[in-house]
């Protein structure tokens, strides 16, 4: 069952740039998008998102290719929900009871990492067929890729709406306050979005258009 | 009893519209922009999700309430919801492709995409969170049904035009979606005022 370990798996560094900006899991894949706009009306909630997700996603992949012998593969989707939302809920508590005034803002969000596609995909694809080594790269380069668009979208959006960074005020001018509402998330993320799509068209010679969004 | 009513109609309302779960909460973005480039499969997945939507919402309730509660679980809402939800789509898919194969075969695919889905998961975490009654637990999964019926039809409608646009290469596909979004959340913004509280 177990795959010959490719050349390819004993180099952790492109593994984790893979996940950071070829197969960045918003700006690239388009998956995992609700909470990309949901938590990013300030650097801090952001941050803290891309720290849960990141959590998540590293101990997720750990466990599954640590496991990865005792499960069926005909069970292997809910046994692989069962995994996420066993540590999305170590998360969640962990949270409420460290960053009380955040949570009340994105408690929510934080409960629905569980439906993340781009954790269950690397459970899917990566985690379950190697070991665990590679697989916690492989996390991290997936969780970071999702950490660095949420600081992305965020900085730009309390940057603008608010004057601030991270809560403290640096443009002590008249904020655009469309940029703290849902639109500006959309709009943000979307222009974002072309941007990277530019920079892969520009200097990568990609194809442009973003992922097929999957959920 | 009238008063009753006027609330569920308040929170009928509130999650259709004024909380519209794509436009204000920013859920199922994913499936939102995944199935919306033609009417035909937004009307088919408005459909599944909006039914899917109340039962989950109706079974999940009856769990937390009368399991969940008396045995002190809540803490494992996430886990057991997430089992419930996939279980019930799964048994209506097995039963469905069984009893009547010509709808399976129209919303039988929409189905497989439901199970993980937040826009699912959290209709009954918002329920749970708010400590709705019964009836209210199933007003505000048909309301969020609808809203997000309604998102996902004017989208499709929207991005079937902008196909024929000319749009620049780094912003074709999803990214022109998204502003485009972006300017229907600001329409949506307008629902604020209707209920004030």
């Amino acid at each position: 069952m177990e795959m010959q370990s490719q050349q390819k798996s004993t180099n952790y560094w492109s593994l984790l740039l893979i996940g950071v900006f070829k197969e960045n899991a918003i700006f690239r894949l388009a998956i995992s998008l609700c909470p990309a706009i949901a938590v990013t009306t300030g650097l801090k909630t952001g941050t803290l998102m891309g720290i849960a997700v990141v959590f998540v996603t590293v101990m997720v992949n750990i466990t599954v290719s640590a496991i990865r012998a005792f499960i069926h593969p005909k069970i292997r989707i809910p046994v692989f929900m069962l995994i996420i939302s066993g540590w999305v809920t170590v998360a969640d508590l962990s949270m409420a009871a460290f960053a009380r005034d955040a949570y009340k803002q994105m408690g929510l969000y934080i409960q629905l990492i569980v439906a993340f596609a781009s954790i269950l995909t690397r459970a899917e694809v990566f985690a379950s067929k190697r070991s665990v080594v590679p697989s916690f790269f492989d996390g991290i380069g997936s969780g970071i890729g999702f950490m660095f668009a949420l600081i992305c979208i965020s900085f730009f959006r309390e940057l603008l709406g608010k004057g601030a960074l991270w809560g403290v005020d640096i443009i002590h001018a008249k904020p655009l306050l469309i940029m703290l509402l849902p639109t500006g998330g959309f709009i943000a993320t979307g222009i974002l979005m072309g941007f990277f799509n530019w920079i892969d068209i520009r200097f990568y010679g990609g194809k442009g258009a973003g992922g097929a969004g999957g959920h | 009893m009238d008063k009753e009513f006027m609330k569920l109609f308040e929170i009928f309302i509130a999650s259709a519209l004024i909380n519209n779960f794509v436009f204000t909460r920013f859920l199922g973005l994913c499936i939102f922009f995944g199935v919306t480039k033609k009417v035909e499969t937004a009307v088919g997945m408005s459909i599944t999700f909006t039914s899917v939507m109340m039962v989950s919402a109706a079974l999940s309730w009856l769990v937390f309430n009368y399991i969940m509660v008396p045995l002190d679980l809540t803490f494992l809402k996430i886990v057991i919801f997430i089992g419930i939800i996939a279980s019930f789509v799964q048994a209506s898919d097995t039963i469905m492709r069984k009893i009547s194969p010509g709808l399976y075969y129209k919303l039988g695919v929409y189905l497989a995409l439901i199970s993980t889905n937040c826009i699912i998961l959290a209709v009954p975490l918002i329920n749970a969170g708010d400590k709705y009654n019964f009836i209210e637990a199933i007003t505000l999964g048909l309301g969020s049904g609808l809203g997000f019926a309604l998102a996902l039809i004017i989208m499709a409608s929207i991005r079937e035009k902008l196909e024929l646009a000319n749009v620049p290469r780094p912003f074709q596909g999803l990214p022109i979606a998204f502003v485009t979004t972006g300017l229907i959340a600001l329409a949506f913004l307008g629902f604020s005022g209707i209920i004030t509280q």
